[in-house]
């Protein structure tokens, strides 16, 4: 009885009672499909997470005050003086672009309405440091910082909200009762789950600091290694400028923080790893329960098929072959109802579920059929085994 | 017109069973189906095994289907001793030298007469085509070929059960057992799976047939009458015929 005929005769049991066969199918197919569909959307948060922090921009570190927060008592405060020293090459070799930022909430206005919008002082070198495309207009320049120009770039959301239309570039725009005139409006870009940069008011860093913050600390300052390779570089660099800079040499307790993107994703990934791990653990449920359904229906297919087990025992089939046949029932079924779980799963991951895109993972999709076929073989096995060791006159006395 | 048990040359025996004894239950309840039976059947004989309900014949056939074990005692088939098999070996022992014929035909629902037939030589690992012919023809051989894609729930009782003379004829056994064939067909459906058993003897298989009625005993060479777990008596009918070469 070689392998195909063995197929050919688990598909004839398995095609017998159909609709037990379809229940238990499903069942598998639930399994399977949520395992397959729920770590995709752990995979798919985890992706969006990370479009997210690659939108704050390329090689960049974020130099934060780190007033208040734990232990640390000391808090420095981030100036202007600051950013020139990290902007000397010679002291920073490693690092390409430094750009201050002040961000403060602020109601905006144009002639129609009002609404809250996060204002963000900068200096030119912004848009290119924060992957910030403008797609109208032009963004503000070096020389729009000098002269503390009224100029501001908005965000596409904010302006879809304040003119009901993108084509905003030459309109004005009035924050705590100064008017400033639009010069370009933002490309829709992925927000960093920190604020939304669609619905901000990029401003030159020295009319925010006359018209809106007053000459105070900065919010952060954002630096731009020279390449990937070297943010480690651009990092000690940074640490040993802002020391010398504030006079600090105890390390643990330096006053302000320097986090790259990579601790960012690192932090996230951890807790989105969390997320996608609960979730495996939740569907991995549903499998098993799927797993115990194929061991209920291949027990049930045992009994009820023991006179033809005696039978077949009767003409010379071996424990093997008896053994083979409902092992290899099982196996088709659970196999089938895992396949037709891949089917489901990925047809579902073209929908966003729970605010998420889902991306699949194929390791996911090899380690669920796999599992499913593992748990077909281990659960069948012991019905198959029951079925085997069955002696022929009993088994022919069934009825 | 009964003959003495002819002192012919000893062909090998076929069956060769010993004080066999089988005993169901413990103490109280116990129950001896058997008590001390000892048999040999040579090649080529047709032996009918006959006796009063509970005398045993089940059991007996059971024994030499190798389909159960006995409590004590020896049993050699076709010159093998059964006991000493372990479970895999005896199902490649049914499979090579027994055809099982059944009182409840047991065909396998679901399954056309054409697989049933081929299910032997499956578990004998013959390849597909020769499975096919060979099935063919011995649904042939039972008069019927033309109802192959038959189940068995289309076929009528006597046809199943020439099915399944077909299905126990088609590794060409040494021995067919049969356990009241006939037990449940009208005497149309007796006469012809009888005749189909009195043509496979006469090529030279051994048929051991067990049966409660005397018009199918007497197509046996040799009947043989069981009372209580215990062969009460032996008769020779007619000689065995010398197989292969004509006795001199
Ligand atoms: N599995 C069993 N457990 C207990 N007792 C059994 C079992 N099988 C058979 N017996 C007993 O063994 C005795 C012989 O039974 P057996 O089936 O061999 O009779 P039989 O001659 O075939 O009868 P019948 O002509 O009715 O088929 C009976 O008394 C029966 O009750
Ligand atoms: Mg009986």
């Amino acid at each position: 009885m070689n392998l195909l005929e063995i197929i050919k005769s688990a598909l004839r049991g398995i095609t017998s009672n159909k609709l037990r066969s379809a229940l238990t199918l499903l069942g598998v197919l639930i399994g399977v499909g949520s395992v397959i569909l729920l770590t995709g959307v752990g995979n798919g948060s985890k992706q969006a997470v990370a479009d997210s922090i690659s939108s704050l921009g390329t090689n960049t570190l974020t130099i934060r005050s780190s007033g208040g927060s734990g232990v640390q008592v000391r808090s420095q405060s981030l100036t202007m003086d600051v950013v020139d020293k990290l902007s000397d090459s010679e002291n920073a070799p490693n690092i390409a672009e430094v750009v201050p930022q002040l961000s403060s909430s602020e109601t905006v206005a144009s002639s129609i309405t009002s609404s809250t919008a996060t204002i963000v002082g900068t200096t030119s070198n912004y848009f290119a440091v924060t992957n910030s495309t403008v797609a109208l207009g032009t963004k503000f320049t070096d020389y729009d910082v000098k002269r503390d120009a009224k100029v501001v770039v908005i965000g596409a959301t904010l302006a879809e909200t304040l003119y009901s239309t993108t084509d905003v570039v030459g309109d004005s725009i009035t924050i705590d009762s100064v008017v400033y005139t639009i010069d370009g409006v933002l490309a829709v870009k992925d927000s960093a789950g920190t604020s939304d940069p669609n619905n901000s008011v990029i401003m030159p860093i020295s009319r925010m600091q006359q018209s809106i913050s007053g000459y105070g600390s900065l919010s952060t300052i954002v630096i731009q290694a020279t390449d990937s390779d070297s943010i480690s570089s651009a990092q000690s660099e940074a640490t040993s400028v802002l020391m010398e800079a504030f006079k600090v040499t105890d390390s643990s307790d330096l006053g302000f923080t320097i986090t790259s993107q990579t601790d960012l994703l690192t932090t996230l990934s951890s807790t989105t790893s969390t997320l996608t791990a609960m979730l495996a653990a939740v569907a991995s449920i549903s499998l098993v329960v799927g797993g115990i359904g194929v061991t209920n229906i291949m027990l049930v297919t045992v009994t009820e098929r023991t006179r033809e087990i005696g039978i077949r025992k009767a003409l010379g089939a071996t424990r093997f072959a008896i053994l083979g046949q409902f092992l290899i029932e099982a196996t088709v079924l659970s196999l089938l109802g895992g396949l037709l779980g891949v089917a489901v799963a990925y047809a579902l991951s073209f929908f966003t579920i729970f605010g998420v895109q889902p991306v699949i993972l194929l390791s996911s999709v090899f380690l669920a059929v796999g599992v499913s076929v593992g748990i077909g073989v281990f659960f069948g096995s012991y019905p198959a085994n029951r079925a085997a060791a069955m002696r022929p006159v009993d088994a022919l006395r069934h009825d | 017109m009964t003959m003495p048990v002819t002192a012919s040359q000893p062909t090998t025996a076929v069956i060769d069973v010993q004080d066999i004894w089988k005993s169901y239950g413990e103490g109280e309840q116990q129950v001896h189906a058997l008590r001390g039976v000892s048999l040999r059947v040579d090649e080529g004989d047709f032996v009918a095994i006959m006796g009063a309900s509970g005398s045993g014949k089940s059991t007996l056939m059971n024994m030499l289907g190798c389909l159960d074990v006995q409590t004590s005692g020896s049993y050699h088939l076709d010159g093998v001793d059964v006991a000493s098999l372990p479970d895999s070996k005896l199902s490649v022992l049914r499979n090579r030298k027994i055809g099982f014929i059944f009182q409840a035909f047991n065909l396998i629902p679901r399954m056309s007469a054409q697989s049933n037939v081929e299910l032997p030589m499956l578990y004998a690992a013959v390849s597909r085509d020769e499975r096919r012919q060979r099935a063919r023809a011995a649904l042939k051989l039972v008069g019927l070929a033309d109802r192959a894609k038959h189940t068995p729930a289309e076929l009528s009782g006597g046809q199943q059960q020439r099915v399944a003379v077909a299905r126990s004829l088609v590794n060409a056994p040494a021995l067919i057992l049969a356990d009241e064939p006939t037990g449940n067909l009208d005497s149309k459906a007796t006469t012809d799976v009888l005749d189909i058993f009195q043509k496979v003897n006469d090529a030279g298989r051994t048929v051991v047939i067990i049966t409660h009625e005397n018009d199918v005993a007497a197509r046996a060479r040799r009947v043989v009458r069981m009372f209580d777990g215990e062969i009460i008596s032996d008769e020779r009918v007619l000689p065995v015929v010398a197989t292969g070469d004509v006795a001199s």
